[in-house]
């Protein structure tokens, strides 16, 4: 399916009250589907691109709905006055929810959500001053150019403009630096963090956006329904929106305008057709609904636009452009880069690092080895402020880190690959490996969305490219980094790290998974970046590499140090060999 | 004769990536065949394609039996055991529960009680009330083979039964698994610690990338430089041949 | 009756517990008339709220801590089974509410002199379990195990079914507790079967929307079995016994005896039989249990089982304190589940604990600030919520 299918479609929609003889009824339904489609698209960003999952979004469009409603009631003022305040309002609650609720982990934080909305409903229903469970009727409509917009194929375009500009703002701020750092989050807050994305503000970032796409939507219902009261802001409604976003597929707007429509036009033909079947009245079509989720989630749980368009729901990349190249971060540095003295880490009762001393110079190469459970990865860890020291000191560019956070770690000029590869495999690769460069932009969520960081990401691509060229992988730019072998999945780290321009380079494995020409180009590489000046450590079990490479190796066994220097010395060290092989005794 | 276990053509794929890729492997009755190799060789991954923990391609008999869609709880009950490399003990629970789940697949009459086990690893008897989760690294790896024998296994898998071990108790250890051929039940040996492998083993496989590189019997396999090579590289290899015509 | 002055302890305590702290509906006229929203039934006339402050004594802390401890019972009951049912299977089982309402409604079905729709959809469930449990084991199944699934998942509800026949048209109490019993417990097998052993290797989130998709279309089927209309049963006891300035009813007697009884029979489960080790087991080390032969099916058939009995029980002992609407359940289940979370989904003391505390919590909060009771209750979560994650490693949480 083409990029146009979408545009055609919007072209059709708006074409719709052209049409005569549509009867009107199509139109409420239609206005509907745009009201729940804007509060969808939020939850995309949050579900689908940040992996926040919200039970919650009822109330950030009740919050919305009444805000606007209060004040055209109590002030008499223009709606077009109260959908500032009902942006600010609910984007002011959405910040404190989110701060205290985003610092909840798993499943934690889809059940807090549900206790704001289900509390939030009982306070709509039980404030005299918000119109208890009757709600607060009488709201003026949205007036354009003197004339108020009462007749659904009126509000129609009304609607559906602001799903138009959801989707694009959306888009726009999801293919910016910061709308990386937010579909970052997928692979893991660690590979975020480890390139100085603030993964607890990026959040709240994600969740305050969605609210205000909610806030939005409220707005509109309220004065074009002109009356308001608690139920469509209950936890049934989020529960609802949860299933557009479930059931139209949660990685790509569009599977979220898709999803909207479809549940909202579901929903009128089963209101219509179930009390017949079943001789009730009732809301039956919860049961249809609660089938769906479950048989969606067993059969497509990437939904199903993903099935009908046959794409994966990421934006396309940016073609590239030229660009002027990023100024470097820093100056050469002089003196050892990383000093790491009596590192220690206990846990539990286990000690899994005891007293590791070493150091990494500009220009050098060195290699950390030994067996399986050594404590080779937990000694990365604590280097690069992911894990806490027990006991030691980390010295980086002379500068005691011990305590820093691994985004302060990656901002003092150092990058890392992972062990298990951290890529967000949705995302093309130049984009993952434009992430590296998040600390070497500045252009925020707002300028994003609105398009104004137009320069600094043509600037930050050409760096990616660069990066990505010099590492071989250049013409695979705009292939999902979840389509390439683990191999280049592992190069694709290294470019990554690269763009953050780093005066000291961690390697976790780079070799593992690669064929033997691929082994060469990336000790060739490795060569070329120590001819710079970077430093490097790396992790390695491939020994034929390491010994080609390293200018020093450091031997760890049970979590301490065997011994160190240089690989003629140390292969032939008789306990590198039974530390390895076992005891020959 | 018939092989107890019988593999061949077996692949597991790790989306698009062959950990493992068309390894043959048989186990004969009362047999320890051992798989050797460096790390990442999917050594773990084999093991855990045959207790089916992973999906895989290619054709499994046990004693016969095509085995290759069943369940592992159905492995377990055609009679294979596997002592996987995390040990995977319930460590809230004691030592002694630990070793009456281990007979679970049986009937109340069949389990069988606790003291052969007792016997076989005295500390444990010491520590029966005690909660898994406090024992020490030796000590869990005695209770993860006490756990898995109390299910009377005919083939017994151990993953890196070494790892984390001091040498003394990796001695232990190995004592064991050779006990475990005088009463009868086979066992799959992946090891990182080849020499101490092939020591109780009697044929062994050796996998690089994935692949079986090289298999025959232990004494032959033990001489053979190839063996070091995939450990160390080419170079650790001459040395360590040195070393050991030395020792 | 719903204005009952609140200073007047010689209402049967029982009828104040439920006045107090219980969900329930604004009056007749809202609830009869159903409705496509929920709106119209809170739109009937509030609930009178007195803003003058009134004031504490002893009699009245007494009594609402025993109100608490009363209705926190069954909130301890139901997130017993939140617990179990969430270390074993990792699914948090929004629908036992469900359950809840059920229980509640079939035995109400049965005193009324109706044959419960519960009954229609056990046997529906089960053959759906059926199709389902030949659908995972299409590729191992042989004449004995194809036997026992037909025992289980055909011959059981169809058993269950014909034993309501055979029982005359009002069953007695008794008789009908012990069908109701029967009826619901299987459910929770076969909605395991259904809905979540497809999802076997699904992470926690993904279980969780399951969740909310059984509990909607759970919901709506009570709704078509049981209609529209509230139910009440008769209580266990009519005897109210005096206890210094309060009055005990024989109902309240009840409920803590069985919340005793079935804590006591959990423990013995878990702590002398294999089969209820196996389940422990289950949710230390999944990989673990499998290896020694233990079935996470089994597993999750079993404590679904289980929680689906338990809410089927709670629901036959609110049901003389309440009127029970067919999504009445959703709510007791979400208090039951502040009590889990409480105690960390994973400790069985301290979700019992929280429950009691979660019923105190509710009706100090009724008596104080009486509509804004539901607030108070799942707000108290969220410093909960906030304190468990801290403890847990906030960045390494992804590894």
């Amino acid at each position: 399916m083409s990029r146009l299918a979408p545009l055609l479609a919007g072209l059709a929609i708006l074409a719709l009250p052209l049409v005569p003889g549509v009867p009107p009824f199509w139109f409420t339904l239609l206005n509907y589907a745009g009201l729940a489609a804007i509060v969808v698209v939020g939850l995309v960003v949050l579900t689908g691109m940040a992996n926040i999952m919200s039970f919650g979004q009822g109330m950030f469009v009740g919050i919305g709905a009444y805000t606007s409603a209060l004040l055209t009631l109590h002030l008499g003022v223009s709606p077009w006055l109260g959908l500032p305040a009902a942006l600010a309002v609910a984007g002011a609650c959405a910040w404190v929810v989110g701060a205290i609720t985003l610092r909840l982990s798993g499943h934690y934080l889809p059940l807090g959500t549900i206790a704001w909305n289900i509390s939030f409903f009982y306070v709509l229903g039980n404030s005299d001053w918000l119109g208890r469970y009757d709600g607060l009727p009488g709201l003026p409509p949205i007036a354009v150019f003197g004339t108020p917009l009462l007749a659904s194929e009126q509000v129609f375009y009304l609607i559906w403009g602001c799903v138009g500009l959801s989707v694009v703002l959306t888009l726009s701020l999801m293919r910016s630096r910061t709308g990386r750092a937010i579909r970052a989050l997928k692979g893991g807050r660690v590979a975020a963090e480890a390139f100085g994305v603030d993964t607890g503000r990026i959040k709240i970032v994600a969740f305050v956006y969605a609210a205000l796409l909610a806030a939005l939507s409220g707005w509109l219902y309220a004065h074009v329904q002109r009356a308001i009261n608690p139920t469509p802001f209950s936890l049934n409604a989020s529960i609802e929106y949860l299933l557009m976003a479930v059931l139209g597929g949660a990685g790509s707007v569009w599977g979220g305008v898709f999803g909207a429509t479809l549940v909202t036009l579901l929903k009128d033909q089963l209101q219509n057709v179930l009390p017949l079947v079943l001789g009730a009245e009732g809301n039956f079509e919860a049961i249809v609904f609660g089938v769906l989720f479950v048989l969606l989630l067993q059969r497509a749980p990437d939904g199903l636009w993903p099935l009908l368009t046959r794409r994966t729901g990421a934006p396309p990349p940016p073609a590239p452009v030229a660009a002027p190249p990023l100024p470097p971060r820093r100056a050469a540095v002089s003196g050892p880069l990383l000093e790491a003295s009596g590192l220690r880490k206990v846990f539990g009762g286990l000690v899994a690092v005891d007293g590791i001393d070493f150091s990494v110079a500009p220009g050098e190469v060195v290699a950390l080895i030994g067996p399986n459970g050594a404590g080779k990865s937990t000694t990365f860890n604590l280097v690069t402020g992911v894990a806490r020291l027990s006991a030691g000191t980390v010295r980086l560019f002379g500068r005691d880190t011990s305590a820093l956070p691994s985004r302060a770690v990656a901002r003092l000029g150092v990058a890392r690959t992972f062990q298990h590869v951290k890529l967000v495999g949705t995302m093309s690769v130049i984009e993952n490996v434009a992430l590296g460069a998040h600390l070497r932009g500045s252009a925020g969520a707002v300028r994003g969305a609105l398009g104004l960081d137009r320069a600094e990401e043509a600037a930050l691509f050409a760096e990616a490219q660069r990066q990505l060229d010099r590492v071989g992988l250049g013409a695979l730019r705009d292939r999902p980094a979840a389509s390439l072998a683990l191999g280049q999945q592992r190069i694709v780290e290294i470019a990554r790290a690269l763009c953050l321009d780093p005066a000291l380079l961690l390697l976790d494995e780079p070799a593992a998974g690669l064929r033997h020409q691929e082994k060469a180009a990336l000790a060739d590489l490795l060569n070329r970046l120590r001819g710079e000046g970077l430093g490097i450590l790396l992790v390695e079990h491939d020994m034929d590499f390491v010994m080609g490479l390293a200018d020093r190796l450091v031997v760890m066994n049970f979590g301490a140090k065997l011994c160190e220097g240089p690989p003629r010395v140390v292969r032939t060290n008789p306990a590198v060999v039974e530390a390895y092989l076992g005891s020959a005794a | 004769m018939s092989a107890l276990l019988d593999a061949s053509g077996v692949t597991v794929c790790y989306g698009k990536i062959e950990a493992v890729r068309d390894v043959g492997l048989r186990v004969e009755p009362g047999q320890v065949v051992t798989v050797l190799g460096a790390n990442g060789a999917g050594k773990t991954t084999l093991l855990s394609a045959l207790m089916g923990v992973l999906p895989a391609r290619g054709a499994v008999t046990f004693d016969g039996r095509p085995i290759g869609r069943l369940s592992i709880e159905a492995r377990v009950g055609a009679g294979l055991g596997l002592i996987p490399e995390r040990r995977e003990l319930f460590s809230t629970m004691t030592v002694e529960d630990n070793l009456r789940l281990g007979a679970f697949r049986f009937g109340r009459r069949e389990r069988g009680s606790l003291d052969g086990m007792f016997a076989l690893f005295p500390r444990l008897k010491e520590r029966r009330r005690q909660l898994a989760g406090t024992l020490s690294g030796g000590e869990r790896q005695m209770l993860a083979m006490a756990r898995a024998l109390m299910g009377r296994p005919r083939l017994l898998m151990l993953d890196e039964p070494s790892l984390g071990l001091a040498p003394l108790i990796v001695a232990e250890v190995m004592r064991t698994v050779a006990s475990l051929r005088d009463q009868g039940v086979s066992v799959l040996l992946v090891e990182q610690n080849a020499r101490a492998a092939l020591r109780v083993a009697d044929y062994g496989y050796v996998l690089d990338g994935g692949a079986v590189v090289l298999e025959g019997p232990s004494r032959v396999l033990e001489a053979d430089a190839r063996v070091v090579e995939t450990y160390l590289g080419v170079l650790a290899a001459e040395t360590g041949a040195q070393e050991a015509r030395a020792g | 009756m719903t204005g009952a002055p609140w200073i007047s302890v010689a209402l049967p305590l029982s009828r104040l517990a439920a006045l107090a702290t219980l969900p329930r509906r604004g009056g007749k006229v809202g609830a009869a008339v159903p409705s496509k929203t929920i709106r119209t039934r809170h739109s009937a006339p509030p609930e009178p709220t007195s803003r003058t402050p009134r004031p504490v004594d002893s009699t009245i802390l007494l009594l609402l801590v025993q109100d608490g401890v009363v209705n926190g019972a069954i909130y301890a009951l139901i997130a017993l089974s939140l617990v179990l049912v969430f270390t074993v299977t990792r699914v948090i089982l929004i629908p036992q509410g469900e359950f809840v309402a059920y229980g509640a409604l079939t035995l109400a079905a049965f005193e009324a002199g109706h044959r419960p729709g519960t009954v229609g959809l056990l046997l529906a469930l089960g053959a759906a379990a059926f199709v389902a449990d030949l659908a995972a084991g299409r590729h191992t199944l042989d004449a004995r195990s194809l036997g026992a699934i037909a025992l289980r998942d055909l011959v059981l509800p169809a058993a269950i079914a014909g034993a309501t026949l055979v029982v005359p048209e009002k069953p007695g109490l008794l008789v009908g507790i012990l069908l109701t019993l029967a009826i619901v417990t299987p459910m929770g097998a076969y909605l395991h079967a259904v809905a979540y052993r497809p999802l076997e290797h699904a992470s926690v989130l993904v279980l969780l929307v399951a969740s909310v998709g059984c509990h909607l279309a759970l919901t709506g089927l009570g709704l078509v079995f049981f209609g529209a209309e509230g139910s009440r049963t008769p209580p266990l006891s009519d005897a109210m016994i005096p206890a210094g300035p309060l009055v005990v009813s024989g109902q309240s007697l009840w409920m803590l005896a069985l919340t005793a009884a079935i804590i006591l029979g959990l423990w013995t489960f878990f702590g002398l039989t294999l089969i209820g080790k196996a389940l422990m087991a289950t949710a230390v080390n999944r990989l673990g249990a499998r290896l020694m032969g233990i079935a996470p099916s089994m597993a999750g058939r079993l404590s679904f089982s289980v929680a689906a009995f338990i809410g089927a029980l709670s629901g036959i002992l609110v049901a003389p304190l309440t009127t029970i609407y067919y999504d009445t359940g959703f709510l007791i289940g979400l208090k039951g589940f502040v009590a889990a979370i409480i105690g960390g989904l994973a400790s069985y003391p301290g979700a019992a604990l929280a429950a009691v505390l979660v019923g105190i919590i509710e009706a100090f909060s009724s008596f104080h600030a009486s509509a804004f009771k539901e607030v108070i209750v799942f707000m108290a979560i969220i410093p909960v919520l906030l304190w468990r994650s801290l403890r847990s490693h906030p960045v390494e949480d992804d590894e």
